[in-house]
């Protein structure tokens, strides 16, 4: 293969790693901010939630912006026509997300039941809904998404907000939101003791199984959308515009790289054992266990959806045989050449001094130094 | 075609949302570094004091930091919802400064940020110190990455169109990130952050000092802050002229536009201190000159000459012209990727296919374009003169009125004077807005003396936004402003009420009482003992 295609399928890779890693430290964030009024049920109770993850989230949340950056860089069509096109989606998940920092850092600053209520919901909201959004997009891709091109590249999208909210979005949606409510809960088992342990536990089981039986269900269904092939274009590690290739939708036609790479199986069955294995080793307290097999879920599910698409990105869904692929929608090879490199080197880096932050907060959070740290959330 | 309010729309949005996050981007950059400063003393030293400045200075420090990340957000994604065809068109150089900004530097910033508030009991000295100036580290590292994206911007280094993907890819890396433009703003910028973070810190000791209040720490913050600023402030009026000069070569409209000239002169030129541009006339109203010094700014010799508004709107229609085939070479190209003719027009007009684009929103076809077109197009490369050039003198105005008052600061605290001098310390409270202003007039001088490129001389901006309606750009305008005007007043209220409470009392108390001044308060008073009736 030309060093291009290489690169190009490199980027592909690491865009799943880059995903996997907003999803697992992203949402276990979101998470615990989504069940924070549950398992939280006096103030204090919440502090002790919020301080489990207030070393953690704002680096976290680099993901995000890191996913961002690692988008435009690598797949800058990609960026530029999703993110135009997910507009209104775009600015619920922006707005919901920027009010996060403020609901970690301003919640308990002032003592007022009021004031900490208001945050405390803030924080409920900007935990789900961005969750119900990423899952949601990805749903979407496997209908495609109305939009085109013209002469000069520039994106047309002709899709509305409410298109985007189609059942199977939704059912994505909610896997997302159910994983990521499974991992906030093993967070707080993790860093939390008594009561609030008990209701983490329990919530650990509800977003497991929601989990499987989600997943599952979005397994058969998939059977039933149309997918996409490529019928000719410029292939692999080819400089190209997306206006110069032929495509195809079947039914059932995402199966394609699992039927002819019958392997493949092997990643949904990880996010299945992933997902039951989180489900017992929460219920047997080893939440430390749950926490990494959560994760693993994770991999599991995102790679599942990832390979059904592949070489696909942003299937067009009104005008197919633009449809975005990782061959005409990536970077040059230079700039993937470079990226590749600043990538291997920074994000084992990024990988250590994250754990070591961890290690250095490791242990229960203790309600009484909460009460006595100036520091504290 | 994209609609004309879309454009203006997505504009004033973007200028929106770019100013209200640089309101707290310098600040960090700036506090972060005295924080670090303020510990390596405490580590060195072993006083407490120290302990107790880094502690509520860095209190301050979340804060604004807060707002500053919340606000990034926005940025880092607002190109592809807004600037759609901007990001698919330079994404290939303009993506990766950003996404190396996020692996290099801003996970760096993140992920201690969270040690540097929470690990004070669980780290050493020194490990938190590393900590500290890890912050520090992370982000001065971001801000040379998005100055080298937006830099980019200003004058496109390393970089050439390819037809085959009609858009431009990197050729160089290197030249990327060493262009002068990068380089230079990337220090003037940093350095502005670092003014800001010492008025801000000298202003509110001084608030305390003039209280009575907390004076150990208010006096010893104020001379840290001082020294800082005064070196802080020579090295962006160092660095601003460089920049200055680096625009005369890169954008000489933008420079044209800063000092409201509107024909060449004769060398030595003359420096419009004061006048009221006229666009439409091409004249300035009540100038008042000083002889010379322009030459001396721009060329650094009393024989240098720029040119004015006037030629270069002549070299533009050129440009213009010449630019035309090669968009309609490309238009070919788009169907035909191999055509060889096409290909040969291309690169026979390649270099001014930018402003070929720029008079495609007079003719969009490109087919007769007339001469008033391509006038027409010319005139737009100028950009709006009169802002450019006021927010010009605005900036270095501030930038001088800082420079005199760090001097006086600095002569005032080293002779242990300055808490006695009332009306110097009041002056130091009214400076806190002065660099926040002095910013935002640095940002429109670099972002609308751009105009009307947002890649210059490549990539006009009336093409570069999204396909979006005007019904979807007002909601969101209004949904922005409206968050964040909710969010600036949430942020003042804390951060004033937090400087009234002062150092060693923990915000969450209820009531402003000041507190006699402590001494070696060794950890904070509970917080949470008075709130009970939060339970349940």
């Amino acid at each position: 293969m030309e060093l291009f295609a290489v690169l190009q399928v490199i980027w592909w890779l690491l865009l799943g790693v880059l995903l996997i890693g907003l999803a697992v430290m992203v949402g276990m964030d979101m998470g615990v901010g989504t069940i924070l009024r549950y398992v939280g049920r006096n103030d204090l109770e919440r502090r002790v939630a919020l301080n489990i993850i207030g070393p953690h989230w704002d680096g976290n949340q680099v993901w995000f912006i890191l996913g961002g950056g690692a988008i435009f860089a690598a797949f800058p069509l990609i960026y530029a026509t999703a993110f135009s096109g997910f507009y209104v989606v775009m600015l619920l998940l922006l707005w919901t997300m920027i009010v996060r920092p403020l609901g970690f850092e301003y919640r308990s600053k002032i003592a007022s039941a009021k004031w900490r209520n208001v945050w405390d919901w803030t924080l409920f909201i900007s935990g789900a809904v961005p969750m119900i959004v990423f899952g949601a997009a990805f749903g979407n891709l496997f209908h495609g998404v109305p939009f085109h091109f013209e002469w000069n590249i520039t994106s047309v999208y002709t899709g509305s907000f409410l298109g985007l909210l189609n059942p199977f979005a939704i059912m994505t949606g909610l896997l997302a939101l159910a994983l990521s409510v499974m991992m906030g809960a093993l967070t707080v088992m993790n860093g939390a003791e008594g009561a609030m342990y008990q209701r983490a536990r329990t919530l650990v089981q509800v977003g497991a199984i929601a989990g499987i039986v989600l997943f599952a269900i979005g397994g058969f269904w998939v059977h039933a959308i149309e997918g996409y092939s490529i019928v000719s274009g410029p292939g692999a590690g080819v400089p190209q515009t997306p206006l110069q290739q032929v495509i195809t939708r079947t039914a059932g036609g995402w199966l394609g790289n699992y039927d002819a790479h019958p392997i493949l199986w092997l990643l949904p069955l990880v996010g299945f054992a992933g997902m039951l294995g989180a489900l017992l080793a929460g219920r047997g307290g080893r939440s430390h266990l749950g926490w990494w097999l959560g994760a693993l879920a994770w991999i599991g599910v995102i790679a599942t959806a990832g390979v059904a698409l592949f070489p696909f990105l942003l299937p067009s869904s009104s005008d197919p045989s633009v449809s975005l692929t990782v061959w005409n929608s990536s970077s040059s090879s230079l700039t993937l050449a470079w990226m590749v490199g600043f990538t291997v080197v920074f994000v084992p880096l990024i990988l250590w001094y994250t754990s070591w932050a961890f290690w250095v907060m490791r242990g229960k959070v203790k309600a009484d130094e909460i009460a006595h740290d100036e520091h504290a959330y | 075609m994209i609609d004309g309010t879309v454009v203006d729309l997505s504009r004033a949005q973007f200028a929106a949302t770019a100013l209200y996050h640089f309101l707290f981007v310098p600040l960090t950059l700036g506090l972060s570094f005295l924080l670090a400063a303020m510990e390596t003393v405490y580590v060195t030293t072993g006083k407490p004091i120290y302990k107790q400045m880094a502690q509520f200075w860095g209190k301050l420090f979340m804060i604004n930091f807060a707002l500053g990340v919340a606000t990034g957000l926005t940025m880092e994604f607002q190109f592809g919802t807004n600037w759609s065809f901007y990001s698919s068109f330079v994404g290939d150089i303009f993506g990766a400064p950003l996404a190396i900004e996020g692996l290099m530097a801003f996970f760096m910033e993140s992920t201690f940020v969270g040690l540097m508030i929470f690990g004070w009991q669980r780290l050493s000295k020194g490990q938190h110190l590393a900590v500290t100036w890890l912050v520090a580290l992370g982000s001065n590292l971001s801000a040379l990455w998005i100055l080298v994206a937006n830099s980019f911007m200003q004058d496109p280094q390393g970089a050439v169109f390819n037809p085959q993907t009609m858009r431009m890819e990197l050729t160089s890396l290197q030249q990327l990130i060493f262009s002068p433009d990068a380089q230079s703003k990337f220090v003037h910028t940093s350095v502005a952050g670092y003014v800001t973070g010492a008025i801000f810190v000298a202003g509110v000791s001084a608030f305390y000092m003039l209280r009575k209040r907390h004076m150990d720490l208010a006096k010893r913050s104020f001379r840290m802050a001082a020294l800082y600023g005064v070196m802080a402030t020579i090295g962006v009026i160092t660095l601003g002229d460089a920049l200055g000069f680096v625009a005369a070569h890169a954008q000489p409209t933008k420079l044209a536009a800063m000092e409201g000239l509107w024909h060449a002169e004769k060398a030595p030129m003359s420096f419009n201190l004061i006048a009221f541009p006229d666009q439409a006339q091409q004249k300035n109203y009540g100038a008042v000159q000083i002889p010379g010094l322009l030459s001396l700014l721009v060329t650094h010799s009393l024989d240098g000459t720029v040119e004015g508004v006037s030629q270069l709107e002549r070299q533009a229609a050129g440009r213009v012209e010449n630019g035309i085939p090669a968009v309609l070479a490309l238009k070919t190209l788009s169907k035909d990727p191999n055509d060889p003719a096409a290909l040969a027009q291309f690169k026979a007009h390649e270099k001014d296919l930018g402003y070929g684009f720029l008079v495609q929103r007079y003719a969009p076809d490109l087919k007769d374009v007339t001469p008033a077109q391509v006038q027409q197009a010319a005139k737009d490369t100028i950009p709006p003169v009169a802002p450019v050039f006021w927010a010009f003198r605005f900036m270095v105005g501030f930038g001088l009125l800082m420079l005199a008052f760090f001097v006086l600061a600095v002569l005032y605290t080293l002779r242990n004077k300055v808490q006695d001098k009332t009306w110097f310390l009041k002056a130091a409270v009214w400076m806190i807005p002065v660099p926040f202003l002095a910013n935002e007039c640095g940002w429109l001088v670099a972002e609308l003396g751009r105009q009307p490129w947002t890649v210059f001389g490549m990539l006009p901006t009336w093409m570069s936004a999204s396909t979006h309606s005007v019904g979807y750009m007002a909601f969101s305008l209004i949904g922005f402003v409206a968050l964040y005007t909710t969010f600036i007043i949430v942020e003042m209220y804390l951060m004033v009420r937090a400087i009234r409470l002062g150092p060693d009392e923990p915000a969450s108390g209820v009531g402003e009482r000041p507190r006699p001044q402590p001494g070696l308060a060794p950890r904070a008073v509970p917080a949470i003992a008075h709130d009970t009736h939060l339970e349940g």
